[in-house]
């Protein structure tokens, strides 16, 4: 690796979902491996679990099973985060198991993620953890899924039965909004595809799934038209140097800022002009999602921790009400009409749960609505109403002003992740 | 077209910057652990940017084992002084002396383990609600689990089967009394992220890290550095060779590798070349295969 080629490396963040046996680990492993990502004593360990276990080939998958219990029983129960480098990005995994049961994790893996790998067994065709995995990839907004037809070795590399899958998940995908969706017939096991250029399926054309990770277009997968600057925290140094400076600091969420641009204040109203754009090195020309940068304004007015700064033409929905989809995320079941604490960009309020609209079954997305109890790892759609206004996006508009997640006021735990509809 | 593409060093950047203003804004009395290894380096260094013009907020935390290299202590003290920063120690030799920890015996002696006590004592004695440190997901694979906010019982136990799930940027630092935080900004970054950064950034570093001739002995094969708190065997009689270390932990359980690379460029070379995972001259990993998650469970960062 050149020396300097990092300062045009991007980041590709992506997810993979599935269960113990469809070859998910052996994916994973196979991408480290063929990438030259694996060490040396990483795989002299895997190697010796496996011979201890009396696996007759290396058994790739035990790169990603980190936790005691999981490698005592062979599955994953949580989401385990992975990297590996080729020239020309910095991938980050989140690896996450795909039983109904863990619904919870496979929402939290993919929250941040460009990119979703659902792989199918091309044995057994779309089944129901393929729906399910599409429709999460499809809630948590992810903005490009690759289905990975894998095991093709086992069907003879038969172009018939991945044309068949393919047409099967076409119609499943059509009622789900997905901006961008590639087929990709590999072996996960054997090597097709995934780094190298299958051998044994010369009527395919496409691209490996390498290729792909490489050079899909994430460039517009952050949301640069609403500006949206969510204050994390006010800088006043107080210093002999900086006696009176005062900078609001955060993580723009969307939209460019530039020194001059006329903004607003929410939620008090108040109008100003972006002064400097400020960091250690000098001030910046513009900043944008997801920069997280230190904003002055030409006028001295309140802002704290919570308050949003956005276009006086553009701003963000301001209101109490809205309707939300949920994941349960707690064995405690959600409480009817239960209040709890919410935090929604770099605010904290309280809400009650007003209504249980229907929850969806995430197998046939069939809508359930003569049952309201919802459960850890149950979607439902439900609305709120929060003890202060919050400023808000759909998130199908804006991944960060569009999210919140609710927290238990007893136990602190974070309970609920919820997408603004 | 104008394209708002950011490389991934500086969303890496953008990222831990992001989480160390929001400890900041959630805790009421943070603090950074700072050994003066390259991972505490990289994270106090954007600490200075997420605050900038003003001061760092929170002190730097130092658990001392006591076996330390010089080299490390000298710019410890050098960077704390530049970055206008406070430094608190906690000392592993005080949690002895006081008969809180008891020194392990023989060949493999390590104060490694030991930090443990005294870094909950620190957290304790200063009342220190949230730790913020270095700890990267690539180096061990139950790190590779660890949340950015990780909490903490009242003993400072991790129990990774009952992780707060951690969803988009929305991180929960919420606690009843007693509890605490341990927070990590630079989770998704790799050991090459952090040689990358520290080029691109032009961040100072301690010397041993760079190839430099030195006294060594071999023991099982990990090439340790000769200093006064090892004891040798007559079958590992001190050498000279060129050197550097690839981690900078306790000085008796941190092994360095051979390399003539003195530059970082060199070193970044050496990084993509590399076959061992830096923590493979780690021996108080090689315990066992599930060594790290043990003491992580009893409160190891």
């Amino acid at each position: 690796m050149e020396t300097n080629s990092y300062l045009d490396m991007e980041l590709l963040r992506f997810s993979t979902a599935g269960s113990v046996d469809d070859g998910k680990s052996t994916l994973i492993g196979r991408l480290l491996y063929d990438s030259k990502s694996i060490f040396t004593d990483q795989y002299e360990a895997i190697e010796e679990s496996s011979r201890r276990k009396g696996d007759e080939n290396v058994n790739l998958a035990l790169l990603t099973d980190g936790l005691r219990a999981e490698r005592e029983q062979g599955i994953t129960i949580d989401v385990a985060y992975r990297y590996f480098a080729t020239p020309k990005r910095k991938f980050i995994i989140a690896d996450t198991p795909g039983h109904i049961q863990y619904t919870r994790n496979m929402v939290t893996g993919s929250s941040t993620s460009n990119l979703s790998i659902i792989l199918v067994d091309a044995r057994h065709g779309v089944v129901e953890q393929t729906c399910r995995h599409t429709f999460i990839s499809a809630l948590l907004g992810i903005p490009h899924v690759v289905f990975c037809i894998n095991k093709m070795d086992l069907v003879d590399y038969d172009e018939a039965v991945f044309e068949k899958i393919k047409a099967d998940l076409e119609a499943f995908s059509s009622k789900l909004d997905v901006k961008d969706i590639r087929f990709v017939p590999i072996s996960a096991l054997k090597g097709d595809n995934v780094v190298h250029a299958s051998e044994n399926m010369d009527w395919y054309q496409g691209s490996t799934l390498m290729y792909l990770l490489e050079n899909i277009h994430i460039g517009s997968d952050y949301n640069h038209i609403d500006c949206r600057f969510p204050v994390q925290t006010v800088i006043r140094p107080q210093s002999e140097k900086y006696p009176d400076y005062r900078g609001y600091a955060g993580r723009i969420a969307g939209g460019v800022f530039k020194p001059g641009d006329e903004v607003m204040v929410l939620p008090s109203g108040f109008t100003s002009k972006v002064k400097s754009i400020d960091t250690e090195k000098g001030s910046l020309e513009q900043a944008f999602a997801p920069m997280s940068v230190c904003m002055t304004l030409e006028d001295d007015i309140d802002i704290s921790r919570g308050d949003m700064i956005v276009r006086e033409n553009n701003k963000t929905e301001v209101d109490q009400d809205m309707d939300v989809m949920v994941c349960w995320l707690n064995e405690k079941k959600m409480v009817p009409n239960g209040k709890y604490a919410i935090k929604h960009t770099s605010n904290d309020v309280r809400c009650i749960i007003k209504e249980v609209k229907y929850k969806i079954n995430v197998n046939n997305l069939h809508r359930i609505e003569d049952d309201k109890e919802v459960s850890m790892n149950e979607i439902a759609r439900i609305t709120i109403r929060t003890t202060k206004p919050l400023m808000f996006d759909k998130y199908s508009r804006n991944r960060s002003t569009g999210s919140l997640i609710f927290i238990d006021e007893a136990t602190n735990e974070t309970v609920g992740a919820a997408m603004i509809v | 077209m104008q394209s708002y593409n950011l490389t991934h060093l500086e969303e890496l950047e953008a990222e831990a910057i992001f989480v160390l203003r929001e400890v900041a804004a959630q805790f009421e009395n943070p603090a950074l652990l700072f050994s003066g290894g390259k991972d505490s380096i990289i994270v106090a260094h954007m600490a200075k940017k997420a605050f900038w013009p003003g001061k760092i907020p929170f002190p730097l935390v130092h658990v001392d084992t006591g076996h330390n290299f010089p080299e490390t202590i000298e710019f410890r003290d050098r960077f704390v002084e530049q970055a206008g920063a406070t430094l608190i120690v906690g000392s592993v030799q005080q949690s002895i002396d006081e008969g809180k920890s008891t020194e392990e015996k023989g060949f493999n002696a390590s104060r490694n383990g030991l930090q443990t006590v005294t870094l909950l004592d620190t957290i304790e004695l200063h009342k220190f609600d949230c730790a913020m440190g270095g700890a990267r997901r690539d180096e061990e694979k139950a790190r590779a689990k660890e949340r950015f906010f990780s909490h903490r019982d009242d003993f400072g136990q991790w129990d990774p089967k009952n992780q707060r799930p951690e969803l988009w940027n929305i991180f929960n630092g919420r606690k009843s009394m007693g509890e605490h935080f341990r927070v990590f900004p630079i989770s998704n970054w790799t050991e090459m992220d952090v040689w990358q950064y520290i080029l691109h950034e032009k961040i100072e570093i301690p010397s041993i890290y760079l190839a430099h001739e030195r006294d060594v002995f071999i023991r099982d094969g990990v090439i340790m550095s000769t200093t006064d708190f090892i004891e040798q065997r007559e079958s590992e009689p001190t050498i000279k060779k060129q050197v550097r270390f690839r981690t900078i932990g306790d000085a008796t359980c941190t092994g360095a590798v051979e390399s003539d690379a003195d530059s970082l460029e060199k070193i970044i070379e050496e990084v993509a070349s590399a076959r061992t995972t830096e923590r493979g001259t780690r021996s108080d990993d090689k315990r066992s295969e599930a060594a790290m998650e043990d003491r992580k469970k009893q409160g190891y960062f």
